[in-house]
């Protein structure tokens, strides 16, 4: 069942559009995720649904009820922010049951409440606390409880690990989800971090220059780009100038070597796009059907991964990833080497100047 | 950055002993020798007149008597407490007024604030005695007689004097509001369910509690000794006394300067006591 809905939503700021179009529908218990570069409109958008920002058009409902005018106090949305937002004034304990406070709960059911929810993000001990006394992540663990404290019926998470250092980030982004499934609360998280988005949500919302480009399932999102944009932000992806040989049987020539595309493809001479994954090809011939020859220009140790780049012709790049294992024998640069792929790897795009116009404009934001 | 010549410096005249370096090393200690002058000049012209005062106010004989006189008279008290009380109402009628309007300027109209800033800083433009003259000729007939009652007076008084705390209150409210995320905090009230008067009271009030100490107690400072608007209002208060005091007795008023400066100082330590902390605090949740 639909619970949270934003039906033609809208937001211009002076003669530009900060949002366009915009339509989603979450269920009850359902993690979505924004994901865009800065400016593409998701903080804008997890702001109008919080109250913060009005939309010029739309509606936006919750379990049925219209709340696109009701101010953000009188919706029963939690917000866990980027700079966590604690009150410096008040201790963890306060800064949990200050919603249940402001609703007027009696005395001992917030101390029950609030200790809870200090057990339920590890910090039994530190109600007691001031917020400058905890690190970072502990500061945005007692957001999260603060924001759940009073049963909200949609939690909105605005880049809440931004601040944070790697390692906590990985961890906590696992304690939220955890947490949101314990709970079944809807939740609508903003991020910039594409491994972010595709590991926690259940669904993923690419934005772009206000736009959806794309709502699906982590695994659609990856492997089924709908647009070029898509196929830029999400992972890494090799994309590879080629002409059209013949369109029917998908056959595409890069540089003179001819591969095939999964499906039918453009008029014959057109230019195209091809996009590929580094984990899809495979060094040697027996990734596939498809197979280019080009010369090693850069070998880089990832750790688990070694990714390496060949040059193909004299325009085109394209890496691939190898597993890490001590008896791999590392290509050396300068070497001829052949890579293959199966058709079903390769996704063409059309519209090449389009393609770069976005990929450069996405890289130069994120 | 700007610290690694000298470094190389003091290592080169330590190393080297060469003229140049052992020149610039007592060019340094006569720089240092200059910055002790200045404090002291600075220290004397701020020490010398209150033991002058205190040194005049003890001529008077036996030792302490004019202290004891001033302590014993009872409209010594009286101005005080009226004053204090005065000064008191006058804080508490200003941050009402003055943390509501900095938050929301700081909040939704910031473009507001130069015109904001420069109306607060009119008291230092127009003299307190045009101030009480505009609101005698204002307040002394209908539609409102002000001026003809004590309580009419004392309101147009506790009015004159938050006129004049502008100036240290919004400055104070407005560098308190710079050092927490004012907008965060907001917004996360509100989305607690927290309407603008909940939020004011318990989340940005008392995040500006430091800010608020250093602004009132400038203000009180200023109310305690202020004479122009009270003795025109006809006020019964400490400044006025100390200048019918000065007309009238020779030791007395030297003794009554300075148990207000030590006031003034009792009042600045229990600032300096009470702020340490939530500053402290402030400031590292402030900073993320």
């Amino acid at each position: 069942m639909t619970f949270l809905t934003l039906t033609g939503i809208q937001k211009q700021f002076g003669t530009t559009y900060a949002v366009h179009d915009f339509n989603l529908s979450a269920e009850k218990g359902e993690f979505v995720s924004f994901l865009g570069p800065s400016g593409c409109g998701k903080t804008t958008t997890l702001r109008m649904i919080a109250g913060f920002e009005q939309p010029t058009a739309g509606t936006i409902s919750v379990g049925g009820t219209d709340i696109t005018h009701r101010p953000p106090n009188r919706r029963n949305i939690g917000m866990v922010f980027q700079s966590y937002a604690l009150f410096p004034n008040m201790t963890v304990a306060d800064n949990i049951g200050f919603g249940l406070r402001v609703r007027k709960k009696p005395k001992d059911q917030i101390r029950k409440r609030v200790d809870e929810l200090l057990g339920l993000i590890n910090l039994p001990d530190k109600g007691g606390r001031y917020p400058y006394q905890l690190s970072g992540g502990q500061q945005q663990r007692v957001a999260l409880a603060r924001a759940l404290a009073v049963e909200p019926e949609v939690l909105l998470l605005d880049e809440p690990l931004s601040a944070l250092d790697a390692k906590i980030r990985v961890a906590l982004r696992k304690e939220i989800r955890a947490i949101q499934r314990q709970l079944g609360i809807t939740t609508v998280y903003v991020t910039h971090d594409q491994e972010e988005a595709l590991s926690l949500s259940d669904r993923v919302v690419v934005m772009s220059e206000g736009r959806i480009e794309q709502i699906g399932a982590p695994p659609e999102i990856y492997n089924f780009p709908a647009t070029p944009f898509v196929a830029s932000f999400v992972g890494t992806l090799n994309l590879l100038q080629a002409t059209v040989v013949d369109g029917a049987s998908a056959r595409l020539s890069v540089n003179g070597q001819e591969i095939r595309g999964a499906r039918a493809a453009a008029a014959a001479g057109q230019r195209v796009t091809v996009a590929l994954r580094p984990e899809a090809i495979e060094l040697g011939e027996s990734g596939g059907t498809n197979l280019l020859r080009g010369t090693v220009e850069d070998v880089s140790f990832l750790g688990s991964i070694v990714r390496t780049r060949i040059k193909i012709g004299d325009a085109a790049t394209l890496s691939f990833d190898q597993f890490n294992d001590p008896g791999l024998a590392a290509s050396t640069i300068g070497e001829l080497i052949t890579v293959s792929f199966p058709p079903e790897a390769t996704l063409v795009l059309e519209g090449v100047a389009s393609v770069d116009a976005t990929i450069e404009q996405a890289i130069a934001e994120g | 950055m700007t610290r690694a010549p000298e470094a190389i410096e003091s290592i080169e005249s330590i190393v080297d002993g060469s003229p140049a370096a052992l020149q610039r090393k007592s060019r340094r200690g006569a720089g240092r020798l200059v910055w002790w002058v200045v404090f002291l000049i600075g220290f004397l012209y701020f020490f010398v007149p209150l033991v002058g005062t205190f040194a005049f106010s003890m001529r008077s004989q036996p030792l302490f008597s004019a202290y004891a006189v001033v302590v014993d008279d009872p409209q010594f008290l009286g101005t005080l407490f009226y004053s204090f009380l005065i000064g008191i109402i006058t804080i508490v009628a200003s941050s009402i007024l003055i943390v509501p309007t900095a938050f929301w300027v700081r909040l939704r109209l910031p473009r507001l604030r130069p015109y904001v800033e420069f109306i607060t800083l009119l008291p230092f433009v127009i003299p307190p005695i045009i101030l009480v003259f505009g609101l005698l000729r204002s307040y002394s007939g209908d539609p409102f007689p002000l001026a003809g009652s004590d309580f009419g007076s004392n309101v147009l008084l506790v009015a004159a004097y938050v006129v004049l705390s502008f100036p240290y209150m919004y400055r104070a409210v407005d560098t308190g509001l710079r050092a927490i995320d004012v907008r965060s905090l907001t917004e996360a009230s509100q989305s607690l369910g927290a309407g603008w008067f909940t939020l004011l009271v318990r989340v940005i009030f008392p995040n500006l509690r430091v800010s608020l100490l250093s602004g009132a107690f400038l203000t009180l400072a200023i109310v305690v000794g202020e004479y122009t608007i009270a003795t025109f209002l006809a006020r019964p208060a400490f400044g006025p006394y100390i200048s019918l005091l000065g007309g009238n007795k020779a030791y007395e008023p030297a003794a009554v300067s300075l148990i207000s400066f030590g006031l003034t100082w009792i009042a600045m330590g229990l600032l300096g006591l009470i702020g340490r902390q939530s500053r402290q605090k402030i400031q590292v949740a402030g900073a993320h």
